[in-house]
């Protein structure tokens, strides 16, 4: 009897399962930032390869990411950072070599409760004063930040400990990636911090633009002041062409993918990252995020196709304040 | 005459509060799916279960991802079951009462408790990495499978113990060794309370997202596990369980933590699927119970 069950719930598999071809798989994995970017392009690459390439895609965070792919279990890793010294040597260890690419900007955004109305603007040195690990236990007032800020308790939101988001932020605000004060709420889950500050009228927290896009009604964008005129005059919003220009700063940043210098050879994975490249600028605006300029994802292509290994930022990790073209233009 | 009357009241109150603790269970339940049902059933139609997941929540569908729920819960079931009944069946018809045996009992009931996330990271290490098996649909339904051993175990165990002593030994009277005695008679009747054990196990499978994410099993994947049933030569492959594969939880927790409003609409029409395949899967396994307790004579 339970053999006939099988049978029946098998069959049924069979009937619904498309027709299967000993299709290549390309790997990959990585950060929930560029997730959404390299989702819409595997969507787009598999309609144009009719079944001839499968693409899967993970979500491990930017560290779990690199340890997969320098242990050789992906072709690509998504990151929201460039890789960092522990990573380069893990890689080095296990022979992998790779290629890295921009793929877009995201602006991190400084969000407060629609019910605020004392933040006008904040400076990096302001917001600094509020993340720094002394911090932690001491700075709990508004008004310890600016004196005629209400007399009211200080809730902070912010990215999961684990996130390249995290990392950037600490490294943009703190001076070093991965140093903040730990008594704030963080999660790995955008959603959560959104409900957390639209709920709470003392809150303030950071997570990408995209989510602010979605949420304008229930949150209130802050511009951020770095207090250097070089790159834009006084509060400046992350807006598209500050992002792009390079004035929102320190808070925008270049993400990336980093692809095997094995499985680059493989024609189908030549193929993904050449239609990544053509098409990435275009979908990732789609999804929320910044194109680079169109100039960025010819010269990444260039990096591709003369296998350049490494990464512009010397196996540092996280670095503030970078135009990706200029970078790349530099090799 | 006063100390009946308060016996009685204390009758009727237990019986009041008896009702009170169900419903809080059932108004909990059924707020929570009236809640999913609003969001999700407008959302719920054929182009949903067989679209692929897609950065446009109105095109998004779940099929790779309930097919590989029905999937890893088929090979998690074939793999689970035996075992965990074998065991179940040596634990409490052959083993002698001996420190060791003690040791293993308490183990056994002590990893019922563990959480799940601790199961993910032993599939990660074994089954991914030391048996090199990827992450394949088959590390894990294994990585599940150790996940409710325990619980499949325990309630073997407990529907063996319910069945009378007197069974076993007019069976043995009748010349029966102990294979045969726990084979025709013992097991039978045990059966339906060894399916309901299998039940909560199977049930307490589906839901679980922290171990196959361990593991590393994907959030998007567009191709289905390949079909076992092929139409060239030799017509069976056994190839589907080395694929690569995604499940129901893991595409619902993916889309409840995006941007776009859209896609908590698909999560809840995801939760929806996902309710219905464990209901269906209930539904065979109450209707199997059902017919060995119709078998059982004495």
């Amino acid at each position: 009897m339970k053999s006939l069950i099988a049978i029946i719930i098998m069959a049924f598999i069979v009937c619904i399962s498309a027709k299967t071809y000993a299709a290549p798989v390309i790997k990959i994995d990585g950060s929930s930032t560029v997730y959404p970017i390299t989702e819409a392009v595997a969507e787009e690459f598999q309609k144009i390869e009719k079944g001839k390439t499968k693409v899967t895609v993970g979500i491990s965070g930017t560290g779990g990411g690199f340890k997969k792919f320098c242990n050789g279990e992906t072709d690509i890793s998504d990151a929201s950072r460039p890789i960092k010294p522990s990573e380069v040597d893990l890689c080095k260890k296990n022979n992998i070599e790779y290629i890295e690419l921009p793929v877009a900007y995201d602006g991190l955004a400084v969000m407060v409760n629609p019910k605020n109305n004392w933040v006008d603007y904040l400076t990096v040195k302001e917001l600094k004063k509020m993340w720094e690990p002394a911090a932690q236990g001491k700075t709990t007032k508004w008004n310890q930040i600016r004196p005629n800020w209400p007399d009211k308790e200080l809730h902070l939101f912010g990215a999961g400990v684990d996130s390249g988001t995290f990392d950037y932020f600490t490294e943009a605000i703190n001076g070093k990636g991965g140093a903040s004060r730990g008594d704030f709420t963080a999660s790995e889950d955008d959603n959560v911090l959104v409900q957390g500050i639209a709920t709470d009228t003392l809150a303030l927290g950071f997570f990408g633009v995209a989510y602010y896009d979605h949420n304008k009604d229930r949150l209130k964008l802050v511009p951020i002041d770095d207090e250097n005129d070089a790159n834009g005059k006084g509060p400046i919003l992350p807006e598209y062409e500050h992002v792009v220009k390079g004035t929102y700063q320190p808070l925008a940043r270049p993400i990336f993918i980093y692809v095997s210098k094995k499985s680059a050879d493989r024609p189908e994975v030549k193929r993904f990252i050449e239609f990544y490249m053509k098409e990435g600028g275009k979908l990732s605006k789609e999804v929320g995020y910044i194109a680079l300029p169109d100039k960025a994802y010819g010269l990444a292509l260039k990096r591709m196709e003369k296998r350049v290994i490494g990464s512009v930022f010397g196996g540092h990790g996280a670095q503030v304040g970078v135009k990706i073209e200029d970078l790349l233009q530099k090799e | 005459m006063n100390r009946k009357l308060y016996n009685k009241f204390l009758d009727k109150s237990f019986t009041i509060l008896g009702l009170v603790a169900t419903l809080i269970g059932l108004v909990v339940l059924s707020a929570l799916l009236i809640d999913v049902f609003t969001d999700g059933m407008g959302r719920l139609s054929w182009q949903f279960l067989m679209s692929y997941p897609s950065r446009r929540p109105e095109e998004a569908g779940i099929l790779s991802a309930w097919v590989g729920t029905v999937w890893v819960m088929i090979l998690t079931g074939l793999i689970a079951f035996p075992i965990g009944v074998m065991a179940g069946i040596y634990l409490e018809e052959y083993e002698k009462k001996t420190w060791f045996s003690n040791i293993i009992e308490i183990n056994i009931a002590n990893l019922a408790g563990v959480p799940s996330i601790i199961y993910g990271l032993l599939g990660l290490g074994l089954f991914v990495r030391v048996l090199a098996l990827e992450r394949s649909v088959l590390s894990g339904a294994a990585t599940l499978a150790i996940l409710v051993l325990p619980i499949i175990i325990l309630s073997t165990r407990e529907a063996l113990r319910a069945v009378p002593f007197s069974i076993r030994e007019a069976s043995y009277a009748l010349g029966a060794t102990r294979w045969q005695t726990i084979r025709s008679q013992v097991l039978p009747a045990a059966m339906p309370g060894v399916l309901t054990g299998a039940i909560l196990a199977m049930s307490r499978a589906i839901g679980e997202t922290a171990p196959l994410i361990t593991i590393g099993a994907l959030t998007y994947v567009a191709f289905l596990p390949t079909s076992p049933i092929s139409s060239e030569f030799p017509y069976i492959s056994f190839q589907g369980i080395f694929d690569a594969f995604t499940v129901l939880p893991i595409q619902i927790f993916n889309w409840v933590s995006r941007p776009q409003k859209g896609f908590f609409t698909d999560a809840a029409a995801g939760i929806i699927v996902l309710l219905m395949i464990t209901f269906i899967m209930n539904g065979i396994a109450v209707w199997l119970r059902y017919r060995y307790q119709k078998k059982i004579r004495w």
